[in-house]
């Protein structure tokens, strides 16, 4: 792929969709993120690029309040999803998640069959009355995730089955399936090869016309395929936030340039 | 990066067909130690064979019995004088109303068989076991229509007899025995030959219940296994539901703290403590603090559950870990709670872990003696307990409780019936284990 169409896509909109304002992330003693401001705007990809270890997943993980699980994990500063702080103590993260729907970095499926996956999220949240509501669910989110012409003959087989990349599409559309607003990548494509990984990017562009998509990726290249905006993490911080393009083509920071380049990272 | 003094590549430092002194001493201290490791497992089997050999040989003769088959006549006159078929009246006659029944019936039939013998009547009636009588009388009691007809009975020899047919009493050890003497043994091989004697294999040493030290032809083993049947229940009802709750708790829920730290390093040490302390605990708090029975499955099930849940909390805990924390977050990220993603995910690939932690458990439990001696239940029972729930407060046995009693018992016949004990426990244990292993390929295989 052409690393320079990046420069050419426009982002669609700009509503804001997620607002975040002098997040800080402790784990124990460890400072992890300092004082990160972000806007991810509505249908557009956002991709968190940085060298490992600086911060990118932590942050991500923020916007879904999955960092609530790690036990020793504290979050400081505003995260605004529509206008609402997602860290009041009014809000359940469950609700929350289920508006912000993750992708991880290996595929995790459940041992389960193939449809179950898919409508394990639809059947927590209610959203299918009945079973052809679910099984319409099913499939809208397997055409979407563009797995359904592998899928439709073996619904009922265990999702494990799937090849590597079929697994990683499954994920998603699992995690399309409980309607999200906010879709969460981290690292969708580490664990793929190339050809399943063209697959992914492909889709990931398309999910863009109904999802605000955020990718954490360790692949610059990849960044700038797929992405409207970049964020560029070291060590915590937030040293440049922009337009694709201009990230890429133009950074303003001296190791923004750096990590493009290729001399730190 | 080439050195000046390297020997030149054509010219090699050591043949490869020839090995050196260093990979030859490892390649011995290889051998030597596959050596050792085979011996190890050699020492094992044959101890395991021994072992089995030894139970199976003693043992396996105590599911045989010797039974005596004669015509004996209910005469009207001894069990029924008053001639109404009244039970009330008839429960008068006690077992040795009928016992000199049986030996004159006896007799009559050894001579109309036609077999000589120099016994007098009583030595004659002293081949029958001790039981028969006592079971003519509870028969002619449940059906009073049979008294003054003839009925052919199947009724058990002494144990001595029995003795006899299986090898362990001889002419020789007759001679020195007031039980037994060699006249009747003699007796006893010609009715043998004659069909009236059989040795044959007998379900009663499964189901009845244990008899007297003078009679173990008699003794079986029902009061046992429904004991301990009913604690396994008892435990089973009990242990797995709190040990289960309480692993999903610590491994899932509960913050890592110090409390929390102290409650696993206790839960631990407790998978440790002799288990004859947990038996002076039931004793002190079941029994003499809150009024349970004595010798009760209830309490036998309570104590077990308390020696059983470290091991079902900590076989839960390890196959609660083992679930891959990727499933955990997949649940979460999709907007499970917690619970949906503990109790839809991780619980089911967590279950044969689980489940073959609990039947481990169960079966240690059913083998385990110690606790069970303090609370009671090495009494002599000869009542069955009746069907749960109320069964569970009558006294009962258990089997290990009964393997032991029986080694305490002085006739020799008990050795034998000691070991077919043995292996009824062992065949227990091995059908549990058989449902461990199978629940968990069969759970396995659904994933």
């Amino acid at each position: 792929m052409n690393d320079m169409r990046a420069v050419e896509r426009d982002v669609d909109t700009n509503d804001l969709k997620i607002t975040a304002r002098g997040v800080d992330v402790f784990y124990g003693d460890t400072h992890a993120i300092k004082d990160v401001d972000v806007d991810i705007v509505d249908n557009t990809v956002t991709a968190f690029i940085g060298p490992s270890g600086c911060g990118k997943s932590t942050f991500l993980r923020c916007l879904n309040r999955m960092n609530d699980t790690i036990d020793v994990a504290r979050v400081e500063g505003s995260i605004m999803l529509d206008g609402e702080d997602i860290y009041d103590p009014k809000v359940d993260p469950v609700q929350l998640r289920a508006k912000v729907g993750m992708v991880f970095q290996k595929p995790n499926p459940f041992p389960k069959s193939i449809y179950d996956n898919v409508a394990y999220g639809p059947r927590i949240h209610g959203l299918a009355k009945d079973k052809a509501a679910l099984d319409e669910i099913v499939e809208k989110s397997l055409r979407r995730a563009a797995l359904w012409d592998e899928a439709k003959d073996r619904l009922d087989q265990p999702g494990t089955g799937l090849s590597g990349g079929q697994q990683q599409r499954l994920c998603i559309a699992r995690a399309v399936a409980t309607n999200p607003e906010v879709l969460l990548m981290d690292e969708p494509c580490s664990a793929l090869d190339p050809i399943a990984t063209a697959q992914i990017e492909e889709l990931i562009d398309e999910l863009r016309s109904r999802y605000s998509v955020v990718i954490v990726t360790h692949s610059m290249q990849q960044a700038a395929r797929v992405s409207q905006k970049t964020a560029f993490f070291h060590l915590g911080e937030l040293v440049e936030f922009g337009e694709t393009g201009h990230i890429f083509t133009n950074p303003s920071d001296p190791r923004t340039e750096s990590y493009i380049t290729g001399r730190i990272g | 990066m080439s050195d000046a003094t390297a020997p030149s590549p054509t010219a090699p430092t050591s043949s490869l067909l020839k090995q050196d002194e260093r990979t030859r001493r490892r390649n011995r201290a290889e051998t030597r130690f596959r050596a050792y490791g085979m011996a190890a497992v050699i020492v094992g089997i044959l101890a395991l064979i021994l072992l089995l050999t030894s139970i199976l040989s003693n043992g396996l003769s105590s599911f045989r019995q010797t039974f005596i088959t004669f015509p004996v006549t209910l005469a009207e006159e001894r069990l029924d004088p008053q001639g109404n078929r009244d039970p009330a009246e008839m429960a008068r006659v006690t077992t040795f109303g009928y016992a000199p029944l049986l030996g004159q019936s006896f007799v009559e039939h050894v001579q109309s068989i036609g077999i000589e013998t120099g016994l007098g009547p009583r030595e004659m009636a002293a081949m029958i076991s001790d039981e028969a009588p006592g079971q003519l009388r509870a028969m002619v009691l449940a059906n009073p229509e049979l008294v003054g007809e003839t009925i052919t009975l199947e009724l058990l020899a002494g144990g001595r007899i029995d003795g006899f047919f299986k090898g362990r009493v001889t002419m020789a050890s007759a001679e020195r025995d007031n039980n037994v003497s060699p006249e009747q043994l003699l007796l006893a091989e010609a009715l043998r030959e004659q069909g009236v004697m059989e040795t044959r294999f007998n379900w009663n040493f499964i189901t009845a219940p244990d008899a007297s030290g003078q009679r173990p032809e008699a003794a079986g083993l029902g009061v046992a296994i429904l004991g301990s049947f009913y604690m396994m229940i008892v435990v089973l009802v009990l242990a797995l539901p709190i040990g289960v709750a309480a692993s999903i708790y610590l491994e899932e829920f509960a913050p890592k703290n110090r409390f929390t730290d102290l409650i696993e390093v206790n839960i631990s040490n407790l998978a440790a403590v002799p288990s004859i302390v947990f038996g002076i605990l039931g004793l002190a708090i079941f029994i003499n603090f809150a009024g349970l029975p004595q010798s009760a499955p209830i309490v036998g099930g309570l104590v077990l559950t308390l020696m059983t849940l470290p091991t079902i909390i900590i076989a839960t805990r390890a196959s609660l870990r083992a679930v891959p924390p990727s499933i955990r977050s997949a649940a979460l990220g999709l907007g499970a709670s917690k619970m949906q993603s503990v109790f839809h995910h991780v619980l089911p690939l967590a279950a044969p872990g689980i489940l073959t932690g609990t039947i481990i458990g169960l079966a240690q439990a059913l083998g385990e003696t110690a606790p069970l001696l303090l609370i009671g239940m090495v009494a002599f029972v000869r009542e069955y307990p009746s069907a749960p729930p109320d069964g569970f407060f009558d006294p009962a046995s258990a089997l290990p409780v009964q393997v032991y009693n029986w080694t305490q018992r002085s006739d020799p016949a008990f050795v034998e019936r000691a070991s077919g004990a043995i292996i009824v426990l062992l065949v227990f244990l091995i059908f549990m284990n058989a449902v461990a292993i199978l629940l968990r390929r069969r759970f396995e295989r659904r994933w």
